[in-house]
């Protein structure tokens, strides 16, 4: 037995009748955490994980609650647009709805948001272009996670000549402007679909995250905590999944998911210049590119999916920073 | 003490048949012979060259017995880390031999030495970064179990683990805690938990307190002592701080520049010094005692290590020993028992003047000594450099 006590110190073998919450009195620790467990004895028994604990934090996050709220309503309007409109977007009516005003009286119906150069329904269209918005900018995250995530651990954990092998293929690939390698890529194909925009900024994104992976890999991997595993016997998927990716994950997750706004950007951008999606699909991006010809008389047929893109991506960042903030205990 | 030990660590142990026989106490469990470890020093980027070495362990011997502590002690930078890291198979050794119960660990891999892994463990430096911040109390001491899933089945792994909790003097309700919700100490005795889990016989302690505020320091070092006598471990204890190391050792190493200078037992070592390394270091130790500490003798070393990468030639505390001769920058002093030496004196020394310190040396003689001893290491520096340019003529 430990010859000085000090009020950390716990007695083993406590003596019979001695109740938990005289434990806690004592210890003198932790005593917020000590009382909120304590007085839940079913709760207390429950295993935590890091992603459970996250979970319970970031309900009490107001940031995360409204970007949460909005992303899934983004997301239900991808999977369900006709929940949301009865309107057709595709229907054009130049003799009766030529460049109409909104009409704020038609709530939630076809001349809500005003009608635009060829007389279609904004609301709608803003409806209908959220699933080209989501499915790319989910898709591509996921695609670039995986792919330089997994890249940028194996050249951050192995070192040496692989590394230097993946350090310059990132290299290469960060010399590429993101539009021109786009715009060259994407007239390969010769109908563009969102699957063919997220093939092209798949394979022009993965390095940004691949980079930042191998930079957290390499910070990780010196940690004592790493060694006690090594010391332990661990091999080396242990190491790599359950050391060394739950502490470098963190970076990557604040890129991605503010890339993942940026990749839906990027997706309006390129169909506004007229090489991403093409009609008959319908997105902010050609919603923007047609309605800037008629930004003087109709304002509206450019603020509206103009609007719909900047919360989506602001959504997608608030997201990002609120799950950082869980992720990461010591912030606790 | 064995059966009892396994009960409270709640693992019923399959013996490993590699090292299942027991070494008697007081019998060598691992023996170190002429470890080399370097880190080579590389020039050019894609055409790899290498120009020099860091030699940060270089020959060292010694035997680790079974139940005993043997304090390691040495100042910044002399090896004692990198020393516990190639023990630990965590740097593959240069050369020598690291021997576990008369079976050469040092070059083993894969299933052979994962069994060595079980029975030595480590227990790190500093508590906040020697454990993985998002895993809960439970997952990190249950990780060994994990890893050597036949040391406790998956039932009672739960229950193994807190009852090293309690071993360790910790709340077993804690097990859902993250790290960050302890004390420095209470991190350490999570750290001791995890590495008590395997049942391991050896521990190899690499400054485990140095981290640790004064008082819990002595909760830290008296655990350990308990759960030595409790579990029958045999301890290398690698610090800098001399008084916790005469406390805790039965057996001291001093270190020096990559070097095993001294080794002897506990009183050989403070109270009959001979190699004057360790007694510049003894000299050094706070005394609480303000008169005593008027009238003590202290040795100031002058001048800094040399660099590991380019050690002094013969001796290497040469360069900053007032006993200097032209013999020490010549020829390497061996460690081994000075036969000129009589009684607790005559321990493994490597000093070619190996002798006690006459206390009553006063001040001005030493001073005198010790300007001589700078004159012939000046001297021999120079002897040094003219044969150095001879053998370059031939």
């Amino acid at each position: 037995m430990p010859d000085v006590h000090d009020e950390n110190s716990y007695e083993p073998h406590p003596k019979p009748g001695v109740s938990h919450l005289d434990y806690a009195g004592e210890q003198g620790m932790a005593v917020e955490q000590g009382t909120l467990v304590e007085a839940d004895p079913v709760k207390r028994e429950e295993a935590r994980s890091l992603w459970g604990d996250a979970w319970r934090d970031l309900r009490r996050r107001p940031i995360f609650l409204i970007s949460a709220v909005l992303i899934l309503l983004l997301v239900v309007m991808a999977i369900f647009p006709w929940a949301f409109t009865d309107a057709d977007p595709r229907k054009a009516d130049l003799v009766h709805n030529y460049l109409r005003r909104p009409d704020w009286t038609d709530f939630f119906g076809a001349g809500w948001f005003g009608y635009d150069g060829q007389g279609r329904s904004i609301y709608a269209r803003v409806v209908y272009g959220a699933r080209a918005s989501i499915t790319v900018g989910i898709c591509v995250t996921l695609a670039v996670t995986v792919l330089g995530g997994l890249t940028g651990m194996v050249a951050g954990y192995f070192g040496g000549g692989i590394d230097a092998v993946i350090s310059r293929i990132i290299d290469i690939f960060f010399g590429i402007p993101l539009l021109l390698g786009a715009l060259v890529l994407l007239n390969a194909f010769t109908t563009r679909t969102v699957w063919s925009v997220v093939i092209a900024l798949g394979v022009l994104g993965w390095t940004q995250i691949a980079r930042v992976m191998r930079g957290a890999v390499l910070t990780v991997k010196q940690a004592d905590y790493v060694v006690a595993g090594r010391a332990l016997g661990a091999g080396t998927g242990r190491l790599m999944f359950r050391h060394i990716l739950p502490n470098a994950i963190a970076p990557v997750i604040v890129v991605a998911t503010i890339a993942l706004g940026g990749y839906i950007a990027t997706e309006a951008t390129l169909s506004f210049l007229g090489i991403g999606l093409q009609d008959p699909t319908i997105s902010w991006g050609i919603d923007i590119s047609s309605a800037q010809k008629v930004i003087r008389t109709a304002p509206f047929a450019l603020f509206f999916p103009a609007a719909a893109l900047s919360v989506t991506v602001l959504a997608f960042i608030m997201l990002g920073d609120a799950v950082r903030d869980a992720l990461d205990p010591k912030l606790r | 003490m064995t059966a009892n030990g396994s009960s409270a660590l709640g693992a019923t142990v399959p013996e490993e048949v590699a090292f299942a026989q027991e070494v008697p106490r007081g019998e060598p469990i691992l023996e170190v012979r002429d470890l080399v470890k370097h880190f080579p020093l590389t020039k050019g980027i894609l055409l790899k060259k290498q120009v020099g070495a860091v030699k940060a362990v270089d020959g060292v011997t010694f035997d680790l017995m079974q139940g005993e502590t043997l304090g390691i002690v040495g100042e910044s930078g002399c090896g004692k880390s990198t020393l516990a890291k190639v023990l630990m198979n965590l740097e593959p050794a240069t050369a020598g031999s690291v021997r576990y119960k008369g079976q050469e660990i040092s070059r083993l891999s894969g299933a052979a030495l994962k069994a060595v892994r079980r029975n030595i463990q480590m227990v790190f430096q500093d508590p906040y970064t020697s454990l993985n911040p998002r895993m809960t109390v439970g997952d990190i001491i249950g990780e060994p179990y994990e890893i050597h899933p036949e040391v406790a089945p998956r039932g009672d792994r739960r229950k193994a683990v807190q009852d090293l909790l309690d071993v360790v003097g910790l709340n077993p309700e804690y097990i859902n805690r993250y790290p960050h919700q302890f004390s420095g100490g209470q991190r350490q005795r999570i750290g001791i938990a995890r590495g008590l889990a395997l049942k391991p016989e050896v521990i190899i302690c690499d400054e485990p307190v140095s981290a640790l505020d004064v008082s819990v320091q002595a909760q830290v070092i008296n655990l350990l002592e308990q759960l030595q006598s409790e579990f029958e471990l045999s301890y290398m204890f690698i610090a800098h701080d001399l008084s916790i190391v005469r406390h805790i050792s039965d057996r001291v190493g001093v270190m020096y520049l990559g070097k095993m200078v001294e080794i002897g037992t506990d009183a050989e070592i403070y109270d009959h010094a001979t190699h004057p390394y360790t007694q510049a270091l003894l000299s050094a130790v706070p005394v609480p005692d303000p008169t005593a500490r008027e009238s003590r003798d202290r040795i100031v070393l002058t001048g800094d290590v040399p660099s590991p990468a380019n050690p002094p030639s013969g001796c290497r505390f040469r360069t900053r020993c007032w006993k200097a001769q032209d013999r020490c920058a010549a020829e390497v002093p061996l460690l081994a028992a000075p036969f000129w030496l009589g009684g607790a004196a005559r321990h493994d020394s490597a000093c070619h003047f190996a002798a006690e310190r006459e206390v009553g040396q006063s001040a001005a003689e030493r001073e005198v000594g010790q300007s001589a001893a700078e004159r012939e290491v000046g001297q021999s520096a120079a002897e040094r450099e003219a044969g150095k340019a001879g053998s370059g003529a031939d």
